[in-house]
């Protein structure tokens, strides 16, 4: 036999696409081409298979020209996860091992035969699933990883030897794979945060509803303390929400070897630095995934928000509202996800100390006024929670003053607060309030009729998107407080939220 | 006896010249100097113009013979072709470039293996 198919899958965004490789020997000078549109790394294969051909004591095809094609010819290809199907393929070709069907390989090849781990093998054990394989060959140390795909045989290999073994048919005496870990994660706990009520509270809110979220203080007041204890407030994923965060850090390389599903909340903090592709995604010829996916299902927290470009700020409009980036480059255009819950943590102004009346504060009124304008109005305007910071008074952070509530406490009434929402919106395909379409919220989920007068009475300051987030947020307290309708108090506490005491127009 | 490489190259000529004939081509003509760059065989295979590159190698420990030919190799071996032809007017049907590469052993033991049309 001179042509042969295997097949590999790279990873292609956040999913894997299924790669036909063909291997044909024919007569010509000895070498080997990659066509298919391989990418460095890919066409670098064709040194590691040689060597690693050989260091395997297995024939390579001699005085042969060999013609590898990778299928869809019209697509990119990244990453050495091919090596190894690159190799079975020459192999069959060759009549060292018989041809494979319903089988995928992937891995790197080490130039002496060794199979090592690549990114994406979960993505690649979905791909195979939905593509109908039946068995999946992979480095040995991600077994687990593709094994959490339910429905597929899973092979795992530590060398090519190893993998040619198995297509001849011969038995394997593997060693175990290694267990899973298990996944804890530690996540800091809110009782370390004294003072600030206020803040707290509308960090449990958001943790009830899944409202964005906005921090304004002066430094060293609990910002960014805050912030970082939202994931702990959250709810475990559930277990579509937990595959589809799982593949998406399989994807980006990003999983530990022995991790299994990531069950808690992702949490991405990116620098103020971070450039716009870096946090949206991008990439010339593949996707890169973006923070706001790697934040998809978790807390995007952008502390010192005022620092970052406003352009960057701003490429967040758009996912905000439909919880997916959109990436098109002339190569190709893909859809990753992103419904992230966004906190914002910023200073009023560059000295930090512009809060309440700003009697302290060095800046003029020009310098608040370009600082806090990075903080475009479209962008708060998507914020439903936004609350200023005040200095804690030293009575409140005394520690004989008792412990204030723990992750556990909040996380309990926040837990609550969703099963009402849950059980509202049963049949629904949104279960926090958050993600209720604007107009369903006002047709079908009015709130008290005091609350409505109130609500009305105070549009002037709203936009209509704001009137609809207002309403979400009234909501998510009436959950919190267990009333089965938001009265004019819940009203009132969204609305003062929303206004952030004042400071957010204060410049 | 040792041969050098000089002696080797030589004899693989011999022995692909003496291969192409027995496989009825006619040789025009050996190692046909164009400026730098030799073409070892000339012949002709029926109608077809044979451009004939010949490679000996005592083992493979580096290799196999053909795998020395590089695509820089071959660019030069096209631009002496151009050149051979430029002094030889005739009609051919076709043109094609061939690779003979010889695994020298003693005793008629050497290997050859013929690869027609490179392109």
């Amino acid at each position: 036999m001179t042509l042969a198919r295997a097949c590999g899958v790279v990873v292609n965004g956040v999913e894997g696409l299924v790669v036909d490789i063909e291997a044909y020997l024919s007569q010509g000078l000895p070498g080997m081409t990659i066509v298919g549109l391989p990418d460095t790394s890919v066409g670098e294969s064709r040194d590691r298979v040689r060597a690693a051909v050989l260091n395997s004591k297995l024939a390579w095809p001699a005085e042969r020209r060999i013609t590898v094609g990778l299928s869809p010819a019209s697509i990119h290809k990244r990453g050495a996860s091919l090596d190894l199907g690159i190799a079975l393929a020459i192999l069959s070709a060759h009549s060292q091992v018989p041809e494979i069907s319903n089988t995928i390989a992937v891995g790197e090849l080490a130039l002496d035969g060794q199979v090592r781990p690549v990114r994406g093998v979960l993505v690649a054990a979905l791909a195979a699933y939905q593509r109908g394989y039946e068995t999946l060959i992979v480095p040995l140390s991600q077994v687990s990883e593709a094994q959490l795909v339910l429905g597929l045989t899973v092979i795992g290999v530590r060398t090519l030897l190893d993998a040619v073994s198995y297509l001849r048919g011969e038995l394997l005496d593997l060693p175990q794979a290694p267990p899973l870990l298990n996944p804890e994660h530690v996540v800091p706990d809110l009782s370390d945060v004294r003072g600030q009520s206020n803040a707290r509270h509308a960090l449990e809110i958001a943790a009830a509803g899944g409202h964005h979220l906005a921090f304004l203080g002066s430094p060293g007041v609990g910002k960014t303390m805050l912030a970082q204890r939202l994931p702990g407030l959250l709810p475990q994923l559930t277990d579509d929400q937990a595959v589809e965060v799982t593949a998406i850090y399989s994807a980006a390389g990003l999983l530990p070897v022995g991790q299994g599903l990531i069950r808690t909340p992702p949490f991405q903090g990116p620098h103020h630095t971070t450039t716009k592709a870096a946090l949206i995604g991008g990439g010339s010829n593949t996707v890169r995934v973006g923070m706001v996916t790697l934040a998809n299902h978790g807390v995007l927290c952008l502390d010192e928000a005022a620092e970052f470009e406003r352009s960057v700020l701003d490429a967040l409009r758009q996912p905000m509202e439909s919880g997916l980036v959109a990436i098109a480059r002339s190569g190709f255009s893909t859809v990753l996800p992103a419904r992230f819950q966004l906190v914002l943590a910023s200073n009023p102004c560059p000295c930090g100390k512009f809060v309440g009346i700003g009697a302290d504060c060095s800046c003029s009124s020009q310098v608040r006024r370009r600082y806090f304008s990075r903080l475009s109005g479209p962008l708060l305007d998507r914020i439903d929670l936004r609350v200023t910071l005040e200095r804690p008074s030293m009575s409140e952070l005394d520690p004989s003053s008792g412990d204030p509530e723990s992750t556990e406490v909040v996380a309990n009434r926040v837990q609550e607060a969703r099963a009402r929402a849950t059980k509202r919106f049963a049949g629904e395909v949104w279960s926090v309030n958050s993600q209720v379409p604007g107009p369903v919220m006002r047709k079908r989920y009015p709130v008290s009729e005091k609350g409505q007068s109130l609500l009305y009475r105070d549009t002037s300051e709203l936009s209509a998107r704001g009137v609809d987030r207002v309403l979400r947020v009234s909501w998510t307290i009436a959950d919190l407080r267990g009333h089965d309708i938001p009265t004019e108090i819940d009203v009132a506490a969204a609305l003062m939220y929303r206004d952030g005491n004042g400071s957010w127009q204060a410049s | 006896m040792h041969l050098t490489n000089i002696e080797l190259g030589k004899i693989g000529e011999d022995l692909a010249a003496d291969y192409l004939q027995g496989c009825g081509y006619v040789i025009l003509g050996r190692n046909w100097r164009s400026a730098r760059v030799e073409l070892d065989i000339i012949a002709h295979d029926k109608n077809t113009l044979v451009f004939c590159e010949v490679k000996t190698r005592r083992s493979i420990s580096y290799g196999y013979p053909s795998e020395a030919i590089t695509a820089i190799k071959l660019a030069h071996i096209r631009t002496a072709a151009l050149h051979w032809l430029t002094h030889n007017r005739k009609k051919y049907s076709g043109v094609r470039f061939d690779v003979v590469s010889v695994l020298y052993g003693s005793n008629e033991k050497s290997k050859i293996t013929h690869i027609k049309g490179l392109d």
